[in-house]
């Protein structure tokens, strides 16, 4: 977060380059807030208690499950769903890659998938290690398929997508990695 | 069951008898599929493309609309409240304080609830499709743990959920059977599906199977399983006066806008069931008391409905496949020949639906044996209603059935591939109808090729590090089905455009890609000129996306509707055309438009038809022929599956490190989607195979986990890179050559997995899941 936000700023959530009022009624998630409230629908409810993943996006750039937070934690702070991937040049690589890797069937978990790979690169990147990760002092970890499939294993698929998914991670940030 | 029952059975069954055998020797030509579909010898069309599903820019990118997300004016949320009883009455309800609760529109109960039937259980009616025959929120009666006894629709979902906490009920329990331990000492019944008795016996299996040189004989158990699709069920819901509009995620729209006219007292063309994109169904996807209580409340109140069941709600009200008991006989000679097959046991199910988990269905068609004995035993429990799940009986069934020859080849120290290919029969094991095209050598071959099963070692020698390795086969097997009822309308527009429309469904299978291929390829336009429309009651047919049936059916009908187009084109092209006086049976369609099938120089366009005629467009529809094929040839899909895993010599931990599934499922419309099928199939199978129980509790038969944190589906580093390939080898019988493959993919694996965890281990698990514990 930075320092000089103004109070306009503290009281809105940045959505997709959007400032939108934090809702009156405490209770709301930023799920709820983002499905019923904003017409969001691209974020996904699968199970609302943080198991399945379908409702990841990325706030400040960091994925979390949006279903396990309330809505009003995140005023001042920006949040990027599905629908903020996309830009005018067109999708986003990744969205391109689960496009022709088939790394979907029904698309429920989709975009949970894909919001949840993107700050997983990041984390890669980052150094930040995983319960795969051999060297846990080194500030590098190397990309590996064993290290996508750990880190991906919060966003749960139950059509079986799983190999188109993690080819469409591999090819997209593989090389970027090295 | 009483003798004048007993007695209309057998004659329902006798005259059922006489029919299949008429079918069975009438000429081939008289059945669908006699002549083979005209799309099976096209080579270079559509057909066989890997075409991207046409839905993925949506999908990718959040805006395919499901259930719970169409918005409508005055919209407000449903929160339901479970009974924490199996049976009795409510005592006290009390919701003073749930109606006093900010935002709260209605609380309804049985008190309050509108008149309505109940609903009309799947296959007791061509277009029934209740999970269950209670009657819903009608009376005080508990039926089983979970049942919903109350829906509070306020504002906000927020609203809704707190003011259901604040409802306070008290029970008058009876005795209930919840036990199926306790309810199979008091004896089984027959397993009656609809209507018949699971029960077969060819030969004197019993006596042939004592008298056998080898023998394995063994109890194999499967626990109760939940479809857990990611999208939870859920409706929006409204009425229109005497109309009621119903967006669903559904795998059967006609059954359900039928039902719930039924339910409602209101013609099925007074019900508009939409659901254009469902987020994972494998059977759990039909009508449920949820969209009944939804459609209820928004009467009561007047305003329209969301009724978005929590993940809870979905094991509370939602039906999962039933737990089996199964017990495996294999006779055979000492060259491993089959001299007979006993699969029998016992499912638990309820009085208010129609489902023994029919798990003899893979011995039925997997292999010859002279002598065979099929049975399937229930017990009734208090629980909520079972129902299909993902290759009901196969998914299941494979695991004794595989699981018992691989025992048996290790008994007589045969190779399991070798066993399985001697025991191929030649024509159907129990009717005796020919196969329309049954290629599984050839797929046993090819796997064991790619996999490299030659390199297997004895039980129990190869190791890792700390990890024992292990390779393992089955087979894979689900029969070609196609349901009555499909129909579809073709239009054909002036510019060269075709709309098809029909009430089929897509739920991942990647129903509207491959049929836009099969479509362009059967006008002669390209995919670019077709539009494939489902998932909608208003439009013709009654396809249930279910039984891997629907790519036949909806084949079927589309061919049906393709005879009236020709027909109708032939008229309207008149004496001014180069096809004029040629009869339907001379001409086909081609290159965009009619032509004649042995002189394609004589074509014409279906824009110049049109033009000529002065016709804005034309449309057609076409109800598809009687299933017959079904009846006349023995139709089944066939797969070899194997799998290489590693058992954690310290933790028991067992880890699948590869897998290859060689399948023989007739021709492949779209090699993409289909090989995301099998292994989607696959995958359910390795949950099936290592972690998947929906726990109940025998004491009060409730489900106690759940959530998806406790009930454990596979997960990304579960999976590995899973092979797939098949034969592509057209079945001359089936509309495009090709069988279903929704549900292939799941069948075998449990054994698959069971039998290489042997190899690894030397141990033998006959119970899944094959969790850790059974292998320390």
């Amino acid at each position: 977060m930075t320092a000089d936000r103004s109070a306009a700023a503290i009281a809105a959530i940045r959505i997709n380059g959007v400032d939108c009022p934090v809702p009156a009624d405490p209770r709301m998630s930023l799920l709820d807030l983002l499905r019923e409230t904003l017409h969001l629908h691209g974020t996904k409810k699968g199970c609302n208690q943080g198991a399945c993943g379908a409702c990841t996006v990325l706030v400040d750039g960091e994925r979390i499950v949006s279903c396990l937070s309330l809505a009003v934690q995140h005023a001042g702070r920006s949040v990027t769903t599905i629908e903020g991937l996309a830009d005018q040049h067109g999708l986003h690589p990744l969205q391109q890659a689960f496009i022709e890797h088939d790394g979907f069937q029904c698309g429920y978990c989709t975009p949970g998938q894909i919001c949840s790979a993107v700050g997983m690169a990041a984390e890669l990147k980052r150094g930040v290690p995983s319960h795969v990760t051999q060297d846990l002092a080194s500030d590098h970890v190397a990309f590996s398929p064993d290290e996508v499939r750990e880190r991906m294993s919060g966003n749960l698929c139950r059509c079986g997508a799983h190999n188109g998914i993690i080819d469409a991670i591999s090819e997209t940030y593989a090389e970027a990695a090295e | 069951m009483s003798i004048a029952e007993e007695a209309k059975l057998a004659v329902r069954g006798a005259i059922q008898g006489v029919m299949e055998k008429a079918i069975e020797l009438a000429p081939d030509s008289w059945m669908p599929g006699g002549k083979p579909d005209s799309l099976i010898a096209t080579k270079h069309g559509s057909i066989g493309a890997s075409v991207p599903r046409i839905d993925s820019p949506l999908k990718v990118q959040g805006k395919a609309p499901f259930a719970a997300e169409f918005e409508l004016p005055g919209m407000v949320y449903a929160a339901l409240m479970f009974s924490t009883v199996a049976k009795g009455r409510i005592a006290t309800l009390d919701t003073a304080q749930a109606e006093a609760a900010p935002g709260v529109v209605l609380v309804m109960t049985h008190r309050n609830a509108p008149r309505m039937e109940s609903m009309p259980v799947f296959l007791s009616a061509e277009k029934a499709g209740g999970g269950d025959n209670l009657p819903i929120m009608q009376d005080d009666r508990i039926h089983w743990n979970g049942q919903p006894i109350a829906v509070v629709l306020a504002e906000t979902q927020e609203q809704a959920d707190y003011a259901v906490a604040l409802i306070r009920a008290s029970y008058e329990q009876d005795a209930a059977t919840t036990s199926f331990a306790t309810a199979k000492r008091k004896g089984t019944e027959p397993g009656l599906f609809m209507g018949q008795p699971l029960k077969t016996e060819k030969g004197s299996a019993d006596a042939a199977f004592k008298a056998s040189a080898a023998k394995v004989e063994a109890t194999y158990t499967t626990p109760r399983h939940n479809h857990n699709a990611i999208e939870p069920h859920a409706a929006t819901v409204a009425w229109d006066g005497d109309r009621l509009i119903v967006h669903d995620a559904s795998q059967a729209v006609a059954h359900t806008a039928w039902s719930l006219g039924k339910i409602f007292g209101i013609s099925e063309q007074q019900v508009h069931v939409t659901s254009p994109f469902v987020g994972g169904g494998f059977g759990g996807k039909c009508l449920w008391q949820h969209q009944v209580l939804g459609a209820a409340a928004a009467k009561l109140a007047g305003r329209p409905v969301r009724i978005a069941l929590s993940r809870e709600g979905v094991y509370r009200l939602i039906g999962g496949r039933t737990l089996t008991e199964q017990r495996l006989a294999i006779g055979a000679d000492q060259d491993g020949r089959f001299n007979a097959i006993i699969h029998s046991g016992t499912v638990a199910t309820t009085r208010q639906n129609g489902m023994p988990e029919p798990f003899i269905l893979p011995t039925m068609s997997s292999y010859g044996s002279p002598n065979i004995k099929l049975d399937v035993e229930v017990v009734y429990l208090d629980m909520l209603a079972n129902t299909f799940m993902r290759a009901p009986g196969e998914s299941v069934g494979t695991f004794a059935l595989e699981s018992a020859i691989d025992e048996l080849a290790v008994s007589l120290g045969i190779d399991p591939v070798e066993l399985r290919i001697l025991n191929q029969p030649s024509e159907d094991p129990l009717k005796g109808t020919p196969f329309s095209s049954r290629h599984i050598t050839e797929a046993w071959r090819a796997g064991a090729e790619k996999f490299g099963w030659s390199k297997r070692s004895a039980p129990g020698t190869v190791r890792d590090g700390e990890w024992q390795i292990g390779i393992g086969c089955a087979t894979a097997t689900y029969p070609y089905h196609r349901m009555p009822g499909g129909a579809a309308r073709i239009t054909l527009t002036r510019d060269g455009y075709a709309r098809v429309e029909i009430a089929a469904h897509e739920m991942g299978m990647g129903t509207a890609t491959a049929h836009t291929q099969v479509v362009a390829d059967r006008l002669g336009l390209s995919r670019d000129q077709v539009t494939f429309a489902y998932g909608d009651s208003l439009m013709p047919g009654v396809v249930l996306a279910g039984g891997s049936q629907q790519t036949a059916s909806i084949g079927a009908s589309v061919i049906a509707a393709h005879h009236v187009l020709i027909k109708e084109l032939l008229k309207l092209a008149g004496n001014d055309s180069p096809l004029a006086g040629l009869g339907t049976d001379e001409v086909g369609t081609l290159n965009g438009g009619l032509a004649k099938l042995d002189d394609p120089s004589r074509h014409e366009s279906y824009v110049s038809i049109l033009t000529r005629s002065g016709r804005d467009h034309v449309a057609v529809e076409g109800s598809a022929s009687a299933p017959l094929e079904t009846m006349h040839w023995s139709m089944h899909s066939f797969g070899a599956l194997f799998c290489e895993i590693g058992v954690n010599s310290v933790t028991g931990e067992t880890r699948v490190r590869r897998f290859l599934g060689s399948y023989d499922c007739g021709r492949i419309l779209n090699p993409k989607t289909a090989a995301s099928q099998f292994r989607g199939g696959i995958i359910m199978g390795l949950g099936l195979a290592l972690m998947e129980e929906t726990q109940f509790d025998d004491r009060n038969g409730r489900v106690m986990n759940p959530s998806l944190a406790e009930y454990h589906v596979p997960v990304h580093l579960d999976v590995p890179p899973i092979d797939v390939i098949w034969t592509d080898i057209p079945d001359p019988r089936a509309p495009m050559g090709a069988r279903g493959i929704g549900e292939i993919g799941i069948t075998g694996v449990g054994a698959a997995v069971a039998n290489a965890v042997f190899n690894a281990t030397g141990k033998r698990v006959r119970d899944l899941p094959l969790t850790l514990d059974k292998l320390m």
